[in-house]
Formats: C-alpha cells, sequence, structure tokens
C-alpha cells in the first residue's frame, strides 16, 4: 500500500531564506508522526505545507497516494487542530464543529447525528451551545479536536495543540490523544517542542533543527542511537551525557578515558572493537549509570567518583559529578546513601553508549 | 509639608475630606465647560422658538416668552434658497440619498479591502496599502477638478448617484485603514482553520469576519456618515439644481434671504441640518460601547 503521507525533496524559501532544506518523509496509515525541535527549526512551517496552507518552493507531496503538491487545502482531505485552537468566536461549540460540513453541504440531518457522535465520544455533549468565550482552555482544546475529528480525513495535523494547557492538563489530554489514535486507528502528524510528548505519542519521530531532519526513526531508535549530538542532547530529560573521552581500539575491545577533576582518569573497556578515532564524545544516558548492580547492565564497568550534587526527585535521585571537564549526571535509587563531597562507586552501563566525533557531531558507532 | 505631630486617625480624615474636596473642583471645572459649550446650542434653540419680533426686542439668552414652532415650519417647508421657496425638506432627503448609500458602499468595500490587506497577502499588498492611506491625506481641493472630469466623462455630473460615487472613493481610504487595523487583531489561525474547513474567500469574511466586526462597522458608519452629511464642498461643487445636499441648503437660507434677516428660521433650518449626524451619535454611541465590551470577550 502507497504511504499515506509522502513527501520528497520538500523545500521552502522565503526570498532568499531557505526554511526548509530537502525534506523527505513518509508514514504509513495508522502511523503517528512527530515533528520535534526547538523553536523556529521549520516543523510548523512543515506542518503547513502539508495542510497547504504555504505552498512549497519544490519537491513534492502526496496524500493518500495522490499528488497534492498544489491543491488547495479543502481538497487535501485533511483536518488540523491550531495551537490557539482557532475557534470560530461568534459560533456556538455546536457550529464550530459543524462549519466545515456546513461549507461542503453536507444535509442537516448527517450534520446532526456526526455532531452528537463527535460530542459523545469527548464528553462535550452539555458545552454545545456554549460559545468559545464561554470555555476552559482544556474544553477549547477538546472543541478544536471535535472540530477535525468530524471530519473523518484521512490525515490529523496538530500545531503544538497542548501547548496552551497547563501542566497537569497536558498530560491528560496527551493520553487522550494517544488513546484517540489507537481507538481510530488515523494516521496523525504532530508538531511539539516538547521531546517527552513526541517519545509518549509518536510511533514515527522527525527531530529538525534549522529546517533540517536530523535523525528520523520509531521513539526508541531516536532515544537509544541518536544520530547526532543535537539529537542526543535534545531528545531526553536529564539530557543525555556527552562526556569528552579519548578512545583506544584493538582487537582485543576499545579503551575509553575520561578525565577527572582531582584523581587519574576512569578508564573504561568497551568489549566490541569500534574503530574509533581517537578523540570521542562518549553519550551516556543518565539512567545507564547507576550503583553497581542495581540495573540489569549489558557491560557495566565500574569507577569511583566524587560527588558534587545530590538532587532527590521523588522516584530517583539524581547525582550530578563533574567528568571530562562536564556536568555528568547518574540517576540512583530514590534512597541512595550518596554525599556531595564525597566518593560514590557507579556502573557505567556501556552497553547501550553511543559515540559521537567531536568534530562533526555524527554518531560514530 | 507633612505634619509629623498629627495622629494617623486625624490625618486619614484631613486626606479624606481632601479627596471630596478634589472631586467637587473636577465636576466644577466639567460643569464651566459643559455650559460653555452646550451655550450656542441654548441660544439657536432658544431664538428658533421666538417670534421675529421678539428677537428683534428680546436679550440674545433670554428664555423665548411665547414659545412658537413657526420658524421650524418656515424652515422645513416654506424658507426660500434663492427663487425657490420649499425649506430645506427636498434637500434633507437629498442628503439622505447620498449619505445612506455611501456610508453602506464606502463601509462594505471598506470591510472587504481590510480583509484582503490584513488577512489574504499578495504581493504589492504593502504598497496599494500605503496608497490608500495616502488617499486619506489628499485634502478635498485638489481632487476637485479631476473630479469633475471624471463625473462627466461617465456622464454622473450634478446628479446624486454621481455625489454618492465621490464620497465613496474618498471614505475608501479611511474605511480601509479602519477596518484592516481592526481585522489584523483577529489571529491568522482563524482563517488557516476556515480554510482547512473548506471554506473559500466569501465564505471566510461572511461567516467569520462580519460577525466579529460589529464595533468597528459602527466607528466606520459615524465617521463616514458626520463626513458625508456634513460635507459642503463636495455638496456645492458637483450639484445641481434639485440635487443640492442639506448643507448648501443652508447656506443659501442664511446667505439669500432679501429684507430682514429671519434668525429664527436660519437657526432651526441649521438645527434640523444637524439632526441626523446628532442622531446617529445617540444611536450608535450605544451600541458602540456595547460592541467594545463584547469584542473584548476575545474567543
Amino acid at each position: 500500500m502507497a504511504p499515506i503521507l509522502d513527501i520528497k525533496n520538500l523545500t521552502k524559501n522565503y526570498g532568499s531564506v531557505e526554511i526548509l532544506k530537502d525534506i523527505n518523509v513518509a508514514i504509513d496509515q495508522g502511523d503517528f508522526l512527530v515533528l520535534v525541535g526547538p523553536s523556529g527549526c521549520g516543523k510548523s512551517t512543515l506542518l503547513n505545507c502539508i495542510a497547504g496552507l504555504e505552498p512549497i518552493s519544490g519537491g513534492s507531496l502526496h496524500i493518500g497516494g495522490q499528488d497534492m503538491t498544489d491543491v488547495s487545502p479543502k481538497d487535501r482531505d485533511i483536518a488540523m487542530v491550531f495551537q490557539s485552537y482557532a475557534l470560530y468566536p461568534t459560533m456556538s461549540v455546536a457550529k464550530n464543529i459543524t462549519f466545515g460540513m456546513k461549507v461542503r453541504g453536507v444535509d442537516a440531518a448527517t450534520q446532526a447525528s456526526k455532531l452528537a457522535t463527535v460530542a459523545k465520544q469527548l464528553q462535550i455533549e452539555k458545552l454545545l451551545d456554549r460559545r468559545p468565550g464561554q470555555l476552559s482552555g482544556g474544553q477549547r482544546q477538546r472543541v478544536a479536536m471535535g472540530r477535525a475529528l468530524v471530519r473523518d480525513p484521512k490525515l490529523f495535523l496538530f500545531d503544538e495543540p497542548l501547548s496552551n494547557l497547563d501542566a497537569k492538563l497536558r498530560v491528560e489530554m496527551r493520553t487522550e490523544i494517544k488513546e484517540l489514535h489507537q481507538r481510530l486507528g488515523a494516521s496523525m502528524v504532530y508538531v511539539t517542542h516538547d521531546q517527552i510528548e513526541a517519545m509518549t505519542l509518536a510511533t514515527k519521530i522527525v527531530v529538525m533543527k534549522g529546517g533540517v531532519i536530523q535523525q528520523v526513526g520509531t521513539p526508541s531508535e531516536i532515544y537509544n542511537r541518536p544520530a547526532n549530538l543535537f539529537v542526543a542532547d535534545f531528545m531526553g530529560n536529564p539530557a543525555m551525557n556527552l562526556i569528552p573521552a579519548k578512545a583506544r581500539s584493538d582487537a582485543a575491545g576499545t579503551r575509553i578515558e575520561i578525565a577527572r577533576r582531582d584523581s587519574a582518569p576512569i578508564v573504561l573497556t568497551d568489549s566490541q572493537n569500534r574503530n574509533l578515532p581517537e578523540d570521542v564524545v562518549l553519550g551516556v544516558r543518565p539512567e545507564d549509570i547507576a550503583e553497581p548492580g542495581a540495573r540489569a547492565a549489558a557491560n557495566a564497568q565500574e569507577a569511583d567518583c566524587l560527588v558534587d550534587i545530590v538532587e532527590p526527585a521523588g522516584a530517583d535521585t539524581y547525582v550530578v559529578m563533574q567528568l571530562g571537564g562536564k556536568h555528568v549526571t547518574a540517576r540512583l535509587h530514590a534512597e541512595t546513601d550518596a554525599t556531595p563531597g564525597k566518593a560514590q562507586r557507579l556502573a557505567f552501563d556501556l552497553g547501550k553508549v553511543s559515540y559521537f566525533a567531536p568534530d562533526t557531531g555524527q554518531r560514530l558507532n | 509639608m507633612t505634619d509629623f505631630s498629627m495622629t494617623p486617625a486625624h490625618s486619614r480624615q484631613q486626606t479624606r475630606w481632601g479627596k471630596i474636596a478634589l472631586r467637587w473642583l473636577l465636576y466644577l471645572i466639567l460643569g464651566v465647560f459643559a455650559v460653555y459649550y452646550l451655550m450656542p446650542l441654548f441660544v439657536m434653540v432658544t431664538t428658533s422658538l421666538k417670534s421675529l419680533e421678539e428677537i428683534r426686542t428680546g436679550n440674545l439668552v433670554a428664555l423665548p416668552r411665547d414659545v412658537t414652532l413657526d420658524a421650524w415650519k418656515t424652515a422645513w417647508s416654506g424658507a426660500c434658497t434663492g427663487i425657490q421657496c420649499d425649506g430645506v425638506r427636498p434637500y434633507f432627503w437629498n442628503s439622505v440619498l447620498i449619505a445612506v448609500p455611501a456610508v453602506a458602499i464606502s463601509t462594505l468595500l471598506g470591510a472587504l479591502n481590510g480583509y484582503v490587506v490584513a488577512h489574504w497577502r499578495f504581493r504589492g499588498a504593502n504598497v496599494i496599502f500605503a496608497l490608500m492611506l495616502f488617499g486619506c491625506f489628499i485634502p478635498f481641493q485638489v481632487v476637485l477638478l479631476p473630479m469633475a472630469r471624471l463625473l462627466g466623462l461617465m456622464g454622473i455630473a450634478g446628479t446624486i448617484p454621481g455625489l454618492i460615487f465621490v464620497h465613496v472613493i474618498y471614505g475608501l481610504g479611511f474605511t480601509t485603514l479602519f477596518f484592516r487595523n481592526y481585522y489584523v487583531t483577529i489571529p491568522a489561525e482563524l482563517t488557516k482553520a476556515a480554510k482547512v474547513d473548506g471554506a473559500g474567500f466569501l465564505r471566510i469574511f461572511w461567516s467569520i469576519f462580519l460577525p466579529l466586526s460589529l464595533p468597528i462597522i459602527v466607528v466606520t458608519v459615524i465617521w463616514q456618515f458626520t463626513q458625508i452629511w456634513n460635507d459642503f464642498l463636495f455638496g456645492v461643487s458637483f450639484s445641481q439644481a434639485g440635487t443640492q445636499p442639506i448643507t448648501v441648503a443652508l447656506n443659501n437660507i442664511v446667505n439669500s434671504t432679501t429684507g430682514v434677516k429671519e434668525y429664527n428660521v436660519d437657526m432651526a433650518a441649521a438645527i434640523i441640518a444637524a439632526l441626523p449626524t446628532l442622531l446617529v451619535y445617540v444611536v450608535a454611541g450605544k451600541y458602540f460601547i456595547r460592541g467594545l465590551t463584547a469584542g473584548s470577550v476575545k474567543g
């Protein structure tokens, strides 16, 4: 089957400024694609291009197997949820939801039955006569979703739909969107700058920076095998530790040397020959540095480290040290006895480690 | 200087009295200005209700001894403008026939223009908007000759449609500016959402923008109606006998009387000429406030 959305060599310029450079993405029916990146990376522009609200400067765009490159938004069979919700302020909730059908000349009976179904689905039956101005943020969010759902389109587009909600509501709505996606089996494209939203919702993530795709992959691929230093740093909270180190590879494996402030360097041995250059940046997730024996590790290497800061976070305690001239965070048990100023024995799991070239930032293993 | 020996309660009482005194001073100043500005209107109304005899013998600011509406009747249907003695009535209707369509058309076109300039950006939109703005600053006198030539070419010189045309053209710069400035505050996402919903250019304007526009429509109507109703220069330049607006007729009544000057009739005619604008302010002013508060509850 043809991919539901297929973007080939898409470029977008404003005058001489290149906003999007050579974008290639394809998703299948039922996929949940998340475009993630810092502000100004072009993710919202890309979504507007998919919607047809921004003309593209080059490349092609297919939705459901049909060429939609020059087709107007209304004929693309898409629905969109906006950051500000963009509810029509003078219309009631019911009219907001049925406006699209009214414009398209759907008969009144169908409109009413579809409205009833969607209202029930989103539990907004009691709000149908109200104006958007009389609704809370979460309710507006639901109405905006209802306006998209009622269309039953080939492709749903979400432009940072949760960023205007408070933290608690955001988590609730996130779960609801995920549930909705699973129930409908619909194809969705979702823009966010929140990497946790990206990880939790996506079946496929596109990480963008400066109008260029940095990596495309499943959440697990992005998290465990980041393609470059930018992705490694951007995805995950607390961020991946990126430690400058010296490497020496031979048949027996790879020796990794990490400088310490007050004592001899830590030496870790990776059992595989990675063929690394001498200078590398070692990428280790905080959860891959723990007390010895605390987690099942593929290749644990132990070392004593001087603890600078202890940050209890409830479920875990984060311990900050200085290695290779950088702050390094380790994720320990909540009841750890680590104390600032004292050495703590830690196990580094080299099974999931990433290596990057310091100059290009690209992944080496 | 602060007196430190005063007890706190004492000084609190003093500031309270100070506040009351300030308030009364404020009312006094406002009252003086109100009287100052209402004085001419008072003289106009009282004079129009007096007989000519009483005006000649009495005091300018005195109340009328015998209230009579004769001057109003004469002004409405009997006063002479040159050789005709029909009062201001036919000219009043001329003004209505000019002002109502001209206000409606210029407001609607201004709304459409503002909508396009604010939400349907095209190449050169800024230049066109700047040119329209420039139109607001062109003095009336500059366009008189070219406009006369244009009206002649179009074959509507000296007619009421001709005057409507002139007022629409001249008002377009202002109405476009009003609507454009109002519409740029409406988020672009609203247009985008409607486009995705399948609505086109006119549908979005009609279903989404117009229902939001009540406050700015009221502002524009007040502005345009005042301008067009009170206009004298275009009225006197581009009309002929039978199509003159009330401002021109008023001028003719006041300037063409022979013999005794009928101040009471002049005053009555002047008030009649001013009444519609007054009415628009009173009626629309209410909707203006209501529109503003309705608009502030944003979606």
